[in-house]
């Protein structure tokens, strides 16, 4: 094996002379790569990814948020009043541009044929421009929105995220009620119900209902796998459930990392066309149908967990396990059931985000902790809480950012679960000795 | 190959191996020593490295902006420990991570540009701090170590430290304050039936090992750029595999475990990206190795966790994972 030129030392070498940068270099070298790929120079100076944003030329659209992830960076930019926006990037290489559709003004919306998700390539110059085409309109003087309509957008878009995001907090409440579990790693199975609904619509073209049953199937069968494999084993070691948790911190790094390597880094494109007007606002037709499948899902979970006699086992095992062993209840059997239960609707949910958001490797991740706020809201370990929970988050995450920048807005709801903890620590539906 | 053990063997003295020891010697304090869940060890880096960048761009000197860290550093902890520590310690958990993942988003927003730098972060801070390199001009070391002035500038300040507070952490838990540390590890109502205020020992003990994180920040980002990426879970996640590796409940544990851990990690991307470019390895592509390593991470912790929670220099009776 030949020692490959690029590295420390063949840097090194080379550099010598370049004062500020070889320090950089031999102090970063290979390991800057560690968390985020350090930039070896001042980046402000580099490559950049620009565009504007206009309907038509004499209508430039003001406050539009366009979002870049790729190479281990993340960063976003709002439109000037000249409709431009700029962002700095760190290295050469591929980079996802989302333009942000509920930050855009009332009625407008992309040329057909395009999406609101490109994929630039950052190679042979510094600087690239990602187009986002409007319908262009000719009146150079549009009237603003008016401003219920805006709120009326951010409720209904809100409503949706939280009733997305319900499904996936109760899927984790239900697992940390019967296993004492805080799972790290629940955020994956979100991101494999997307990517797999990916993989199925997008890539095998099936049809979009027989994709999203199939990907909820695969979650399902993961989340007892994961039970069989894992978890079991280690509940029968008698792991003590910190120790647990970290293993899932574990098993998500892993789980994540993997599925970059399958599906690489960049997003991929889940959304569907049409959209319907609902009290005048614009809607994803596909999102509405979402949030009504998820309501009918929540509904037959509450059924499933009030009337019938496993639901009632569950929450018997949940409230205390072994007062429901001693009552005849095979815990064990339980736990599995509710992993089933729990990873059915997480990746039911995910399916949902994926078609809501687009999906990504780290699509799962990065609501985590909108999970973990939604659960600790509604009290941790109750499965209605943890609904009640995740829709005031989803509300508060959209509404929010009527008043903050839209790039702080999941920081907003995380402010949330700290107030939450500091003045009703049981949450909104738990009950105190659950703090213990 | 020679060249690939030389850089994994140069990671031995890096500025951040020491930065990330110098973390992991925090968490020690938080997690081993006092069973206090602190997932958001980031947040004080970013907190020391944030401010430190910041004071000096603003023309404070060395010493005022250290101090201003430190002082940023304390604040965190109040606002993290006040609602939290009288609470189950999975709350900590949850709350620490969110609070860590709160304040990176609040340093990246471009709306804080002029403050912050925003999603590029803050660059050229760190004059002040080559200013008073006492080395002169050259080249210092050998082989796996070579180094010109300003390398072995920060290389000998970042050691320093490290040693400082890996002595100063040994004096404090063999002292009667570090046995009421312990003792709320192993039991916290029967310290408190002693007549203890936990909660006032737990609130201290955050507070140090916090500082220890934010002069890690400090320490991490003298060579480099601040960037709000550096500072996300991951990170965090990083210093807890370094401090289990080398054992949670020990002074030394998280230092050598620094030094194993970006040795092993230098090794194998080494590794793996000379078995790609001599086409050993034909299953991913050069692209894909910075992924395969967090993947090693990840089986590294879970197994660490599992089989030797203690770590490699932990004694197995110290250390439970209660709770």
């Amino acid at each position: 094996m030949k020692p490959r030129r690029s590295n420390l030392l063949g840097r090194f070498t080379k550099w010598v002379g370049a004062l500020s940068l070889v320090l950089v270099t031999t102090l970063g070298g290979s390991t800057a790569l560690a968390i985020a790929p350090n930039p070896t120079q001042d980046i402000t100076s580099q490559y950049a990814i620009q565009g504007t944003i206009r309907q038509g030329a004499a209508n430039p659209v003001e406050g539009a948020v366009i979002n870049v992830v790729g190479e281990g960076f993340e960063g976003s930019a709002t439109t000037n009043a000249r409709g431009k926006w700029e962002i700095n990037v760190p290295n050469k290489g591929s980079y996802t541009v989302t333009l942000d559709l509920a930050t855009l003004p009332e009625g407008a919306k992309l040329k057909p044929g395009f999406e609101n998700v490109r994929t630039v390539e950052i190679d042979k110059v510094n600087t690239v421009v990602a187009i986002f085409p409007l319908v262009e309109i000719d009146d150079p003087n549009v009237t603003p929105p008016p401003t219920t309509n805006v709120v009326l957008s951010r409720i209904f878009a809100g409503l949706n995220f939280g009733i997305l995001l319900a499904m996936a907090a109760i899927g984790l409440s239900l697992i940390y009620g019967t296993t004492g579990l805080s799972n790290f790693a629940h955020g994956e199975m979100v991101t494999i119900g997307a990517l797999t609904m990916f993989t199925f619509n997008r890539v095998m073209g099936l049809d979009i209902i027989l994709s999203a049953l199939l990907a909820t199937a695969i979650v399902t069968a993961f989340g007892y796998t994961q039970d069989a494999v894992l978890w079991r084993p280690l509940r029968k070691k008698r792991i003590g459930i910190t120790q647990m948790m970290i293993v899932s911190i574990g098993l998500s790094i892993v789980i994540r990392y993997f599925l970059q390597l399958v599906y690489g880094g960049d997003t991929k494109v889940l959304s569907q066309g049409t959209t319907w007007n609902i009290f005048g606002v614009l809607m994803p037709a596909i999102n509405v149908i979402c949030a009504g499948i998820s309501i009918i899902a929540l509904l037959g979970f509450a059924w499933f967990l009030t009337r019938t006699r496993i639901g009632k086992a569950t929450r018997a095992v949940s409230d205390n396990a072994a007062l429901a062993a001693s009552t005849g209840i095979d815990v064990e059997r339980i736990v599995r059931i509710v992993w089933v239960v729990a990873a059915a609707l997480t990746g039911l949910s995910g399916v949902f985000i994926g078609l809501y958001f687009q999906a990504a490797w780290d699509t799962g991740f990065s609501i985590l902790l909108l999970l973990f706020a939604a659960v600790t809201l509604g009290g941790l370990g109750t499965a209605f809480g943890a609904a009640v929970g995740a829709l005031i988050v989803g509300m508060f995450v959209e509404l929010s950012t009527l008043v903050i920048p839209p790039d702080l807005k999941f920081a907003g709801a995380l402010i949330v679960l700290i107030l939450v903890l500091l003045f009703r620590p049981q949450g909104v539906l738990g009950r105190k000795q659950r703090i213990g | 190959m020679e060249q690939i053990l030389a850089n994994a063997l140069g990671e031995l003295l890096t500025p951040m191996t020491a930065a990330y020891a110098l973390a992991a010697i925090g968490l020690a304090m938080h997690f081993g020593f006092t069973g206090l869940l602190n997932f958001g060890q980031a947040a004080y880096m970013l907190v020391g490295a944030y401010a430190f960048a910041m004071s000096t761009l603003a023309g404070l000197g060395l010493v005022p902006a250290i101090l201003i860290s430190f002082a940023a550093s304390i604040v965190l902890s109040f606002v993290l420990g006040i609602p939290t520590l009288r609470l189950r310690s999975d709350y900590l958990a949850i709350v620490t991570i969110a609070a860590a993942e709160i304040l990176r988003f609040i340093v990246s927003t471009t709306g804080l540009n002029d403050v912050t730098g925003g999603p590029q972060g803050l660059s050229g801070f760190a004059r002040d701090f080559y200013s008073i390199n006492p080395f002169p001009a050259g080249e210092y070391g050998f082989w796996a170590w070579t180094m010109d002035e300003k390398g072995l500038w920060v290389r000998v300040v970042a050691w320093s430290l490290v040693i400082i507070a890996a002595l100063f952490v040994s004096k404090m838990i063999r002292s009667p304050w570090g046995r009421v540390i312990k003792g709320i590890r192993e039991d916290e109502d029967a310290v408190r039936s002693l007549g203890k205020n936990v909660y006032s020992y737990k609130m201290q003990s955050l507070i140090i090992g916090g500082m220890l994180g934010t002069l890690a920040g400090i320490v991490f980002v003298l060579p480099r750029a601040v960037q709000p990426g550096n500072f996300g879970t991951g990170l965090t996640f990083f210093i807890w595999t370094i401090l289990l590796l080398g054992g949670a409940a020990t002074v030394l544990g998280p230092i050598i475990g620094s030094m194993i851990f970006w040795v092993l990690l230098s090794l194998t991307d080494g590794l793996l990206s000379a078995g790609v470019d001599s086409g050993v390895i034909t299953f991913i592509t050069q692209n894909q190795i910075g992924g395969i390593r967090f993947m090693l991470v990840g089986i590294g912790l879970m197994l660490l966790v599992i089989f030797r929670p203690q770590g490699i220099f932990g004694n197995k009776k110290e250390l439970y994972f209660n709770g």
